[in-house]
């Protein structure tokens, strides 16, 4: 509990694992028909499950099917077109996936014959499941988190403020989430954690901005 | 007190965080009985992995047993055979062959009965061990098959015998989803990792690696490029002499070392080295080492002396090797097949090929460019570090037990 009743920020920590669907796609029509079908979590994993496998940390496309679409069909146009779809500023993975079908639709009318990708570079659909625990730790006071996000593990950053938007009817991050519950109080650093974009940074160093933000925040306060 | 330490080193190399991430992950499973099986304690990447999986395992409190299926030669020459079906080659396995591979598995079954039925989760390893399943139609707990090979288009009337088997396992894991076939449960996907406190990868000082130079006869004053791998056809060291007698005409003081570690499942690799030999056609700068499987020593000191690392590979499944030279600051020239795809990144970690020429080139490219050389390796190491290290696969194999016991549910909420 805080000083004035609230409830603690309790401390999670997940960890993913990957799981074939056996769907494939050769060619842009294929992939948008899989992508009708597919269950929105196998979105969610092409479009944030990079942050937690290995991937180079300055990957040219920041999803999957802008990545296979540049690489594997050779159509640079429509990969610059999915790359920047930036799935945090949707409502929902469904709406994400909606977004995704009417670029590839109008990109397949401007193309009289699609592209094969060899047989052996196929998209291929993955889903996962998550794994949520409780580390056992809490946070009572916001400015506690200047010392402990240093020290949090990468599946808590991916819990706290990528899985959360998921989660979180409105679609805020855990930090900003709770930091409501202040009534306007970290309205300045709710701005500031705002300003944190989760899309084109690497996990650890997600951790070293929102470190950051906690701190240039809470050392303004320091009378 | 010994056990402790353990994580702690590995704490050291990965991160104290991702240590308190794996305890957090395990203590929930504390007590569970988990059983790894596999064909060879020594040899190989599976074995080598094993090897610290298991103790690390251990330390965080879940009980688990190494076992080892052992058999007459004829087992693993069909074993061996099924590995290359499963791989897309047109092998032909006699029926008598088969006999004695049931039959291997049926003693193994009998030998370990107690400790199989009442395992909590048990991971069969490979085709060697897949048809123990058969014998356990009350078992008490999870089991899993862990496939380490490209089964994308394996070869079929095979794979129709081995389905059999492998489709009555609660899961499968395969390291690539590209590597994966259909099966009637789900396919996890787990890429393998190397360790970095294994004789392999440790650090060893220029003494050591100046004394293996000299016993194979290696100038340290000359460019040097190594292929670490079994005298297989799948790894190309026919390709890898090609590529180095055409670089070696732009560059005439370059040596090759084809260095192959032994493994007790691989009777295939004598008439490869034979014919490895007669490509080599005795030119005195290729050095073709046959070592023994518990040479790691050998093997880091080679990696730490060249100066570019090869991995030439036409299909693989992994390719661990390649992990380990990234681990030594190298940069790698691979085949653009398989797991190679995802550790070595075009200009970053090194470069992928596809023929003996595109090798020669890129050969030819960092050699002369050694300031280029030197950052795609720094790169490559600290690549290894956040993906490929043991604790990031035992981190998985932990997150899998919770998948399997919750498998229907996307998210799996612990208290």
């Amino acid at each position: 509990m805080t000083e004035s009743g609230l409830s603690s920020f309790a401390i999670k920590d997940c960890a993913l694992i990957a799981i074939a669907t056996g769907k494939k796609a050769q060619n842009l029509r294929e992939l948008r028909e899989h992508l009708r079908q597919i269950e929105p979590g196998s979105i969610y994993y092409h479009f944030w499950g990079g942050l937690l496998r290995p991937r180079f940390d300055d990957p040219e496309y920041h999803n999957d099917f802008a990545s296979w679409i540049a690489h594997s069909l050779h159509n640079k146009r429509l990969a610059e077109r999915l790359a920047v779809i930036n799935p945090s500023t949707y409502e929902s993975m469904e709406a994400v996936k909606n977004e995704l079908i009417e670029t590839i639709e109008e990109s397949l009318d401007e193309t009289e014959f699609p592209t094969w990708a060899e047989r052996d570079a196929q998209f291929e659909f993955i889903r996962y499941q998550i794994v949520v625990f409780d580390t056992k730790l809490s946070v009572n006071n916001p400015k506690n988190f200047v010392d402990i996000i240093p020290g949090l593990s990468l599946g808590s950053i991916f819990y706290h403020f990528i899985d959360a938007r998921r989660r979180n009817p409105n679609s805020l991050d855990d930090f900003q989430n709770w930091l409501l519950n202040f009534e306007g109080e970290y309205g300045v650093l709710c701005h500031m954690i705002s300003g944190v974009c989760p899309y084109f940074t690497p996990l650890k160093k997600l951790r070293e901005e929102l470190s950051e933000v906690f701190k240039a925040y809470f050392q303004k306060e320091e009378p | 007190m010994k056990e402790k330490n353990l994580l702690d080193k590995y704490g050291e190399i990965a991160g104290r965080d991702v240590i308190e991430h794996l305890q957090q992950l395990a203590r929930p499973l504390n007590g569970l009985r988990f059983v790894h099986i596999n064909s060879t304690q020594t040899g190989g990447g599976v074995a080598e992995i094993l090897q610290k999986l298991v103790p690390l395992m251990q330390e965080l409190g879940i009980e688990t047993r190494w076992e080892v299926i052992t058999g007459e030669s004829v087992f693993y020459q069909c074993t061996k055979s099924f590995h290359n079906a499963i791989q897309g080659n047109q092998v032909d396995v006699p029926e008598s062959y088969l006999k004695v591979y049931e039959k291997t598995n049926a003693d193994t079954a009998e030998r370990l009965k107690g400790l199989l039925q009442e395992a909590d989760v048990v991971i069969a390893h490979d085709p060697q061990p897949a048809a123990l399943i058969k014998y356990f139609p009350n078992r008490r707990g999870k089991w899993v098959w862990r496939c380490h090979i490209d089964a994308s288009r394996p070869f079929r009337p095979v794979w129709k015998y081995l389905r059999e088997f492998v489709s009555e396992y609660d899961a499968s894991i395969f390291s690539l989803s590209s590597f994966a076939q259909r099966l009637p449960h789900p396919l996890y996907l787990i890429a393998p990792s190397i360790d970095p406190l294994n004789e392999k990868n440790i650090d060893l000082n220029e003494e050591e690696i100046s004394e293996v130079r000299q016993n194979f006869k290696i100038d340290p004053e000359r460019p040097i490029i190594l292929q670490v791998s079994r005298y297989d056809r799948f790894k190309d060291p026919f390709g890898v002499i090609r590529s180095y007698q055409l670089a070696k005409e732009f560059v005439p003081p370059l040596q090759l070392v084809l260095a192959g570690g032994g493994a007790s499942d691989d009777p295939e690799g004598e008439e490869v080295l034979r014919e490895v030999r007669t490509a080599a056609m005795d030119d005195p700068d290729i050095r073709i080492l046959l070592l023994p499987a518990d040479a790691h020593r050998t093997i880091n000191a080679l990696q730490r002396s060249a100066d570019i690392v090869m991995q030439k590979s036409i299909k693989e499944g992994f390719g661990l090797t390649v992990t380990e030279a990234m681990w030594k600051n190298k940069p790698v020239i691979g085949g653009d097949t398989g797991g190679i795809r995802i550790q070595v990144v075009n200009h970053h970690t090194g470069f992928l090929v596809n023929t003996p020429e595109g090798a020669a080139l890129r050969i030819r490219y960092l050699l002369h460019n050694p300031d280029i050389m030197e950052e795609m390796g720094k790169k490559a190491k600290e690549f290894v570090r956040e993906n490929f290290l043991i604790t990031r696969q035992l981190r998985e194999y932990l997150t899998l037990i919770f998948a399997l016991l919750h498998a229907k549910e996307e998210r799996i909420e612990l208290g």
